[in-house]
């Protein structure tokens, strides 16, 4: 064993994309090459720009050494939107391959074609879905239930790090190694060492493990809070339904994330120690893989959906100015969706070899799940009816989220028919369902949060021009972009294909490349939405807070919040408390009086944390366990380190806090009250009128 | 050294709760070493009592009980012990019938 | 703070009553995170468990359970590791009654040994079985057992350390709020693992040894 081996492991030249396409200048390599270098010129010209700014003080001691729930919400979904465009551009990429790869090789060899649908469903999952929407509850659900902050901030911080570092981990596989060509679900024999000697399964276990250890504890962190953190007189049935499907989701975190990490356990035992857990050979047996990872991923999908679901019940509430129809169906509908999900995950393998009663049984299960789901949308159409609907950006996504993902939910009750499933099983029509599913269900619920929440957070308001661009390219280009894949699917056309063989279905491809296209625009107009409105922020200012005339509590401060959120703990007494303080003129009140309040201060132990474990599973992935080792100590040894320290939070004066609330009240008696078909002009202060 | 009721207390809960797992676990390895039944009746036995002796261990050593006090813990373990079996329980009937089909 | 009630604070071990208000408040959510993480290892530990049911027969042709285990290392440790239970219940005890960190400790040290000996056994066994080519390796049934009863273990080394932990945290601060909550949690994972240890025993030694 030479010194290198020691210092580097499983590290060679070869290792390197650049060196690569060096040596062998094909289309596919130049094109990983290309990638690499994207990943790597982003982060010098963004260490770079920090640079030039002077904003690494700043970031280091305002941003990534926050506690406070609504930053690190920020900072999720920042990580996220940098994922979601790699991950987009990868769609682009498979989506281009398969309309020129018909009877020919297309631009990505079969190995590289692999390596794009495994991250880009990695990604899209673990690194887009749940970081947006962890970002999104860890924003708003506190400010819903009248708290100051979550639980455990500090595990908040810790959690947030460690999805960060699966993050680079993906990023890192772009330049040094390979990734996993195993897709998404990993299925051994095939990542097993036999087949697949290479870092790649290796990449997929320890970044997926860091991302789902951050996942379970933001559920237990989010459960708790939702439990014990409430604002006296928020009872159960008074929770806003985004905080419902947050604890639901949290609860689903915490109980389906296990599996997955004995999966992955197991997988890595195989592959490190030699075991036989799912080898062909001495035992193993790769359906018990199989099984846990979909006890894992069925209730993942839900994680992906039921926070979404809450988007939707906010937004068509506050934007048809009526109460949500049907609160106590939507929430009995929630927990029966939360429930269910654990008993239908056969469902992804009906073709695998179980006796048809079996089958049979989780099939009726899973239909079972459209029940609820169809009560939710029944509900929501009821919540628009005679209300006074405002078409903006977020109604938008809203009415096109339930015409679509009915046309999704369809196609997964065909799917759940076991016989018919034989037919469309791991054909591009399962790629069309569940893409159906999660950008009309999942990302246009993000969307409208986004829209929805984003005057809150940072005190103005998106566009609306570039907003309702933004829709045209997500919901043209979705429809455009999977319809096709469902009529290739019944066709037969498998998944996962690096290259087709009937001409006849060119037409199809090249529509869907269209559509690829469209929603990569769509990306694009949201980037570009981001920066108009930041460079018009000055006609769109809503200081005041409640610019959509909402009903919860977070519109109850001003925008953004203070970082204490409430400057008195709100008592609350009804449903939609923020409505009905409006109402009986009890908004906008001074308190009684103030009191201090005690903040955690900020601290790089998350930091630490997160990034040691990410160099320990780095190690883990080249062998450089030198490098493990490392990491580990650091994590571990901050953690004990500050277990030792006593002093970790810091007191707000209550002068401090009158003082600003003081200042918010008088700027919001001197607003202008606004009535609900004004919201988008730059009369709009924050501050709404009252209309009943 | 003044020993007070509800020290007694605390001490006698858990000093039944660590007699009660010795009886329970002794029992159910004699079980075991003796052969007192035929071998799946000394399973079921076995298991039969490690239900029980979990309970113990809940009640005595975890403080869980079915006063209104200890609701959200209790609603917790309920709700975990339902997962649990719906897991283990949906792993075995689904494998064990795969496994079946090979023979 | 909603649906929390003045008596909710029964954990033993638990002294707060002249705490404010706030304090408890914060106690009581402490550790009922940690019960809930508590359970999602427990989620873990059944997925475990069951994958354990379903390779029960796969040794190919190697060594099975009725080969390796011995019934009185099984019995042996099981002793241990109740009775460190029970020391770490007076560990509670002590807390609670405020018997001063002398008493605790003292406990907190028994407890250490008793456990360190459960592990020692552990290993010794661990050992012989790799001796007898039973070695996770060799079939997929050894490598579920190995990582079955190794999880266990290595949660119960983990509990070890969080004692040697403790021990200082006491040292340093004696039992303040602080380290109050989290000998609390210590004492929740201790006894969990116990739960875990019974269904160890009961599936896989006992079933091992029925013939
Ligand atoms: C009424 C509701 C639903 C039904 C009946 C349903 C049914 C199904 C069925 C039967 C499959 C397996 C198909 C096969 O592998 O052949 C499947 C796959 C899938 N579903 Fe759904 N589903 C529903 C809702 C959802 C939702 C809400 C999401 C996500 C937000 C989703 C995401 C997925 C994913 C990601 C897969 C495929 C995973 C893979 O194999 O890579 N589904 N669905
Ligand atoms: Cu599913």
């Amino acid at each position: 064993m030479t010194i290198w081996h020691i210092l580097l492991g499983r590290l060679t030249w070869s290792s390197l994309a650049f060196v690569r396409a060096w040596r062998d200048p094909t289309l596919s390599e130049l094109i990983g090459a290309a990638a690499a270098a994207i990943a790597v010129g982003g982060a010098v010209v963004l260490f770079g720009l920090l640079t030039y700014l002077r904003a690494w003080r700043y970031l280091w001691s305002e941003w990534l050494t926050s506690l406070d729930h609504k930053r690190i919400g920020i900072m999720y979904m920042v990580f996220a939107g940098v994922m979601l465009a790699r991950a987009l551009i990868e769609a682009v990429v498979i989506r281009t391959q398969q309309a020129i790869a018909i009877n020919n090789q297309g631009i990505v060899g079969p190995e590289h074609f692999a390596e794009l649908f495994s991250t880009h469903g990695t990604i899209m999952v673990f690194f887009v879905g749940m970081p947006l929407l962890i970002g999104l509850m860890n924003y708003v659900m506190p400010l819903q239930i009248g708290s100051r902050d979550v639980a455990f901030p500090y595990l908040n911080s810790i959690s947030l790090w460690l999805t960060i570092g699966g993050g680079i981990m993906m990023m890192a596989s772009l330049v040094v190694g390979k990734f996993s060509t195993g897709g998404w679900s990993g299925y051994p024999p095939y990542t097993e060492l036999a087949f697949n000697g290479g870092v790649g399964p290796d990449y997929w276990i320890w970044s997926v493990s860091l991302s789902s250890l951050g996942a379970l504890m933001t559920g237990i962190n989010f459960a708790v809070t939702i439990y014990k953190f409430r604002a006296p007189g928020m009872t159960w049935m008074r929770l806003p339904l985004f905080t419902w499907t947050s604890l639901c989701t949290s609860i689903l975190m915490i109980f389906a994330v296990p599996p997955l990490t004995i999966a992955t356990l197991m997988l890595a035992a195989d592959r490190y120690l030699g075991m036989h857990f799912f080898t062909n050979d001495l035992g193993g047996n790769m359906m018990n893989f199989v099984n846990l990872f979909w006890l894992f991923g069925h209730p993942e999908v839900y994680i992906l959906i039921l926070p979404p679901f809450g988007v939707y019940s906010e937004v068509v509430s506050a934007y048809s100015s009526k109460e949500l129809y049907g609160y106590t169906s939507l929430v009995i509908a929630t927990m029966a969706i939360a429930i269910l999900s654990f008993t239908v995950w056969l469902h992804h393998f009906f073709t695998m070899g179980q006796s048809a009663p079996i089958n049979a049984f989780f099939g009726i299960a899973t239909m079972l799940i459209g029940i609820p789901t169809g009560v939710k949308i029944y509900d929501w159409i009821w919540t628009m009816f005679w209300g006074e609907v405002r078409l903006n950006t977020a109604m938008l996504f809203s009415i096109g989220f339930m015409v679509t993902f009915v046309i999704g939910g369809m196609s997964g009750i065909i799917l759940a028919t076991p016989p018919v499933d034989y037919m469309v099983h791991n054909t591009l029509f399962l790629i069309a369902h569940f893409h159906n599913m999660l950008i009309p269900g999942m990302l246009y619920g993000v969307i409208a949060g986004y829209y929805y929440w984003f005057p809150k957070a940072f005190g103005f308001r998106l566009s609306e021009k570039w907003g309702r661009r933004t829709f045209f390219c997500f919901f043209v280009g979705f429809y455009l972009a999977f319809m096709p894949l469902y009529v290739m699917g019944l066709g037969g056309v498998a998944r996962r294909s690096q290259e087709l063989f009937d001409p006849t279905l060119r037409p199809w491809t090249i529509v869907a490349e269209i559509g690829a296209l469209l929603l990569f625009t769509g990306l694009a107009c949201i980037f570009i939405q981001l920066y108009v409105s930041i460079k018009q922020r000055h006609q769109t200012r809503v200081p005041v807070g409640d610019p959509w005339d909402a009903r919860g509590l977070e519109w109850s401060m001003s925008a953004p919040p203070p970082e204490y959120n409430f400057a008195v703990i709100p008592q609350v007494s009804r449903r939609d408390a923020f409505y009905w303080r409006k109402k009986y003129d009890g908004a906008y009140r001074p308190a009684d009086h103030y009191r201090d309040i005690e903040l955690p201060k900020n601290s790089m132990c998350g930091i630490l944390v997160g990034m040691g474990l990410t160099a320990c599973f780095f190690g883990f992935v080249w062998h450089i366990w030198w490098l493990a080792f490392l990491g580990f100590a650091v994590a571990f040894g901050t953690a004990v380190v500050r277990s030792f320290n006593r002093d970790v939070n810091r007191v707000i004066p209550a002068a401090e806090v009158a003082a600003h609330d003081r200042r918010w009240l008088d700027r919001a008696a001197a607003a202008r009250p606004i009535p609900r078909h004004l919201e988008l002009t730059p009369e709009n202060e924050g501050l709404a009128k009252w209309q009943g | 050294m003044n020993i007070s009721p509800s020290l007694r207390r605390d001490f006698l809960t858990y000093a039944l709760g660590y007699g009660l797992a010795i009886v329970l676990t002794g029992i159910s390895f004699a079980f075991v070493f003796y052969r007192l039944l035929v071998p799946q009746a000394v399973f079921g036995v076995v298991l039969f009592l490690a239900v029980i002796q979990i309970v113990v261990h809940m009640r005595c050593f975890l403080h869980i009980s079915l006063k209104q006090s200890a609701r959200s813990d209790l609603q917790l373990i309920l709700f975990s012990t339902l997962i649990i079996i719906l897991m283990v329980g949906g792993t075995l009937i689904v494998v064990l019938d795969q496994n079946a089909r090979m023979m | 703070m909603a649906g929390v009630t003045e008596p909710e604070l029964r954990h033993a071990g638990l002294n707060l009553s002249d705490d404010p208000r706030e304090v408890r408040e914060h106690v009581e959510s402490d550790v009922f995170g940690f019960w809930v993480f508590l359970m999602s290892d427990a989620v873990m530990f059944a997925c475990l468990f069951a994958v354990y049911a379903t390779v029960r027969h796969a040794t190919a042709g190697g060594p099975t359970a009725a080969d390796e285990f011995k019934f009185h290392s099984a019995i042996w440790e099981t002793g241990l590791l109740l009775t460190s239970s029970f020391t770490y219940g007076m560990v509670s005890i002590s807390m609670k009654h405020t018997r001063g960190r002398l008493w605790i400790a003292a406990f907190i040290v028994v407890t250490f040994c008793v456990g360190a000996g459960f592990l020692k056994m552990e290993a010794h066994d661990f050992v012989t079985m790799f001796h007898d080519g039973a070695t996770p390796e060799r079939s997929g049934y050894f490598s579920c057992f190995f990582v079955l009863v190794g999880m266990h273990g290595f949660h119960v080394f983990s509990g070890l350390v969080w004692m040697i932990l403790m021990g200082i945290q006491l040292a340093v601060f004696g039992p303040d709020e602080r380290t109050k909550v989290n000998l609390i949690r210590l004492g929740l994972f201790w006894h969990f693992l116990d739960v875990i240890w019974v269904v160890i025993f009961s599936v896989v030694y006992l079933q091992g040894l029925i013939r």
